[in-house]
This record gives C-alpha cells, sequence and structure tokens, in this order.
C-alpha cells in the first residue's frame, strides 16, 4: 500500500464517522425531548457535517478529483470506512448521548494528536474541528453524568446503552496496515496508545454518573476497514442517498 | 479596474452577516486578506463554525457587494488554517452585538451581564443555541432569555 492509498483510507476513517454519526445525531431533529436538546443535537450533527465535508474533501482530492458529496452520496455501504458505533441505531435518548460521549471523547484525544500531523493539510483540519469536538464533549460529558446519576429510570437506561454500545469500543483502537504506515509517516497517532487516556476519562466520568463499565473487551469490528458493516448501514444510505440515486447531479 | 485593497475593505464593512445582520463581514473577523493577484481580485474568507450554512451565502454577498462596486475578476478562497477565533471580533463588533441583544464573547466563557437590562445575575441554558456560534443564557433579574456569542 502507498503513502497515498492509506492516507486517503485514514481520511475516509475521519469523515465517514464524522458523516454517519452527523446523519444519525440528524435523525432526532424535531424529535428530541425537550427543545434546548433538540436545538444541541441539530447543532452538533451541523458540526459533523461540517467536519465531514474538510475530511472527505481533501480524501478525494487524493484519490483523484471526486468530490466531498461524490464521495457522501455515490458509495455503497462496503466502501465506507466508519467504525460500527457510529452507525447503530439511535435508540432512545440516553442510548443517543452514551454514543455520542463514547464516540466524543475518543474524537476529543485523537483531533487533539492531529494538530501536530507531519500533513499540514490533517493537521488544519483538525484545529479546527477539535475547536467544535470541546464544546460537543463538555455537553455529552455532562448529560450522562445527569442522566446516569439522575432517577431510577434515567440510571437504568444509561446502563443499559453502556452496556450495549461497550462492545464497539474497543474498534476504535484497532490497527492495522493503514494505522501502521500513517504513524510511520508522522502523519497519525497509533490507534492502540489512544486507549490509556480515553479509559481514563471514561472511568472518571462513569464513576460520576454512578454507572459500571462492562468488563468484558470483547470487540465488535468491521467498520473502519470495510470489511463487514452492521446491516443499519444500508437502511441509513438508503435515507441518506436516495435523491443523488434517484436524480444525479441535483442541486439547490 | 484596480481599486485599492483599502478601499475594498471599505466595501466589505458594509456587507452584514446574514446571520447577525447587525455586524459586518469584517467585524465579525472572517475576512482574512484582501490582495490582488495580477488583474484578479482575492479575498480570503475563514468560516466561522465548519458546518454554518450561512458560509457558502456570505461568499455570495461579498461576490455580489464586490461585482456592484465595479470589480470583474474576483475570487473568493476559503482558508481553514489558522481556524477562526472569536478573539478576531472587531471591538466595534462587540459592541453592537451587545446592542442588538447578543452578549458579546468574553475570555471568562460565559456573559458579563444581561445585553438587556444589564444584570450579572445570569445563568446558562444550553452552550447550542439558534446559530452553531452562540449559546443560550437567560437572565433571573429581568426573565428574559438571551443569545450568547460563545468563545472558540
Amino acid at each position: 500500500m502507498t503513502h497515498d492509498e492509506a492516507l486517503a483510507q485514514f481520511l475516509l476513517r475521519m469523515g465517514d464517522n464524522t458523516l454517519i454519526l452527523g446523519h444519525r445525531v440528524s435523525e432526532w431533529c424535531g424529535h428530541a425531548p425537550v427543545l434546548e436538546e433538540d436545538i444541541a443535537l441539530a447543532n452538533i450533527a451541523l458540526d459533523l457535517i461540517g467536519q465531514t465535508q474538510m475530511w472527505l474533501g481533501l480524501a478525494g482530492q487524493i484519490q483523484g478529483g471526486q468530490s466531498a458529496d461524490d464521495l457522501a452520496f455515490l458509495r455503497d455501504a462496503w466502501d465506507f470506512r466508519n467504525v460500527l458505533l457510529v452507525e447503530v441505531p439511535n435508540g432512545d435518548f440516553g442510548r443517543t448521548i452514551m454514543r455520542q460521549f463514547l464516540f466524543d471523547a475518543w474524537h476529543s484525544i485523537v483531533l487533539e494528536q492531529l494538530q501536530s500531523s507531519a500533513d499540514d493539510r490533517v493537521a488544519a483540519i483538525a484545529a479546527k474541528a477539535r475547536k467544535e469536538v470541546a464544546y460537543h464533549l463538555e455537553r455529552s460529558r455532562d448529560t450522562v453524568v445527569g442522566l446516569g446519576d439522575g432517577t431510577e429510570e434515567s440510571h437504568s437506561r444509561m446502563q443499559g446503552a453502556l452496556d450495549y454500545l461497550w462492545p464497539y469500543v474497543g474498534e476504535m483502537f484497532a490497527v492495522d496496515e493503514v494505522d501502521a504506515i500513517m504513524t510511520d509517516a508522522g502523519v497519525a497517532p497509533n490507534p492502540f496508545d489512544l486507549r490509556a487516556q480515553y479509559d481514563a476519562l471514561i472511568e472518571k466520568v462513569m464513576t460520576k454518573a454512578t454507572l459500571t463499565i462492562p468488563e468484558n473487551r470483547f470487540a465488535h469490528k468491521g467498520g473502519r476497514d470495510g470489511r463487514m458493516h452492521t446491516e443499519h448501514l444500508g437502511h441509513l444510505l438508503t435515507q441518506m442517498q436516495w435523491l443523488q440515486r434517484a436524480y444525479p447531479g441535483a442541486s439547490w | 479596474m484596480r481599486v485599492s485593497t483599502d478601499q475594498v475593505w471599505e466595501w466589505l464593512e458594509a456587507v452584514p452577516d446574514p446571520e447577525i445582520p447587525v455586524i459586518s463581514v469584517v467585524d465579525l473577523g472572517i475576512v482574512r486578506d484582501v490582495r490582488w493577484d495580477a488583474e484578479t481580485l482575492k479575498v480570503i474568507v475563514t468560516p466561522t463554525y465548519s458546518g454554518c450554512p450561512a458560509t457558502s451565502v456570505i461568499n455570495m454577498d461579498i461576490e455580489t457587494a464586490l461585482r456592484d462596486h465595479g470589480v470583474e475578476h474576483l475570487k473568493i478562497e476559503t482558508s481553514i488554517s489558522p481556524p477562526w477565533t472569536t478573539e478576531w471580533l472587531s471591538e466595534q463588533g462587540r459592541a453592537k452585538l451587545e446592542k442588538y441583544g447578543i452578549a458579546p464573547p468574553q475570555p471568562a466563557g460565559g456573559p458579563q451581564r444581561c445585553p438587556h437590562c444589564g444584570s450579572k445575575a445570569v445563568q446558562k441554558v444550553s452552550q447550542f443555541g439558534s446559530t452553531p456560534c452562540k449559546a443560550h443564557w437567560r437572565c433571573t433579574e429581568c426573565m428574559e432569555p438571551f443569545d450568547y456569542f460563545k468563545c472558540i
């Protein structure tokens, strides 16, 4: 695998994570339990889609002239490189917030590191995105604590969400050939090396939220290398892509 | 026609932000540079938030304004580095925001006072508000909700 091939894969992973999570979160628009949460979710989705434009824009440029829109709307499930965590359905509000926190925690740590990437283009996107993600993390962290250490009902839902989502966490720290090339070139950190910092943050917040982190470290994988996505991704894509599929090139 | 860049900056000071029309795109600090590249005028613009839907409207408004002033060869370039920060808001822009009812950003991370009644008894409702750049606060003195232009 050449450097540029690995770089394109790395950028697709970053951009597909933000694209698919951004789409998932946007599904809440108009449906959140209270107005403030509705606004917050929509704003976060918007930030994630904005970040997608930068990541996929650069990926397309490196791959030879595709636009971010081409990559978002014209690829099929097997070409997506997002982790499975971001494609699982929203579930209830608690599960959406828990997924957001588990992702934001990783996202903020990786972006912090990417700011000093040897590739200036990657460093610039990370520096821009990191500022937005600091607000995402603040909110998802506080809401996990508020609901976890809340009523009996909210506590049990948050524990259920953590138990359900925990097996999807490990994939964010998996390492393959793409990561090895990126790490050697100084473009991106080794994902595995981020785990200790991540675990420390998760543990601190879950203790405050009175939630128990499952002991099992089993990890569902197959998203970031495209080997096997969950069945949910295809359903999401039919919603997200239908207009460009039905009316190719439509714009407004 | 090759006008001075000072003249171009003056024209841009009259282009309002589409979401908060009391301040200009120059007050907002998103116009990073104006320069002539041979016969083409280049305007470098940086987005506030990466997903802000106003960005494309802002570029269009800048283009329309400059074309109305007779600039023929124009190129608007987007730059994301260094990333936009609320520290680039002009003093004049901060004052205009407050007069309009939006508390300007403060290094402390929250509004200094209620933009309606001036009370310091203010409370955060949510870090997210009506646009990506604003948080939602309320005053416990006059009981009015208000927007706070949050630091980034």
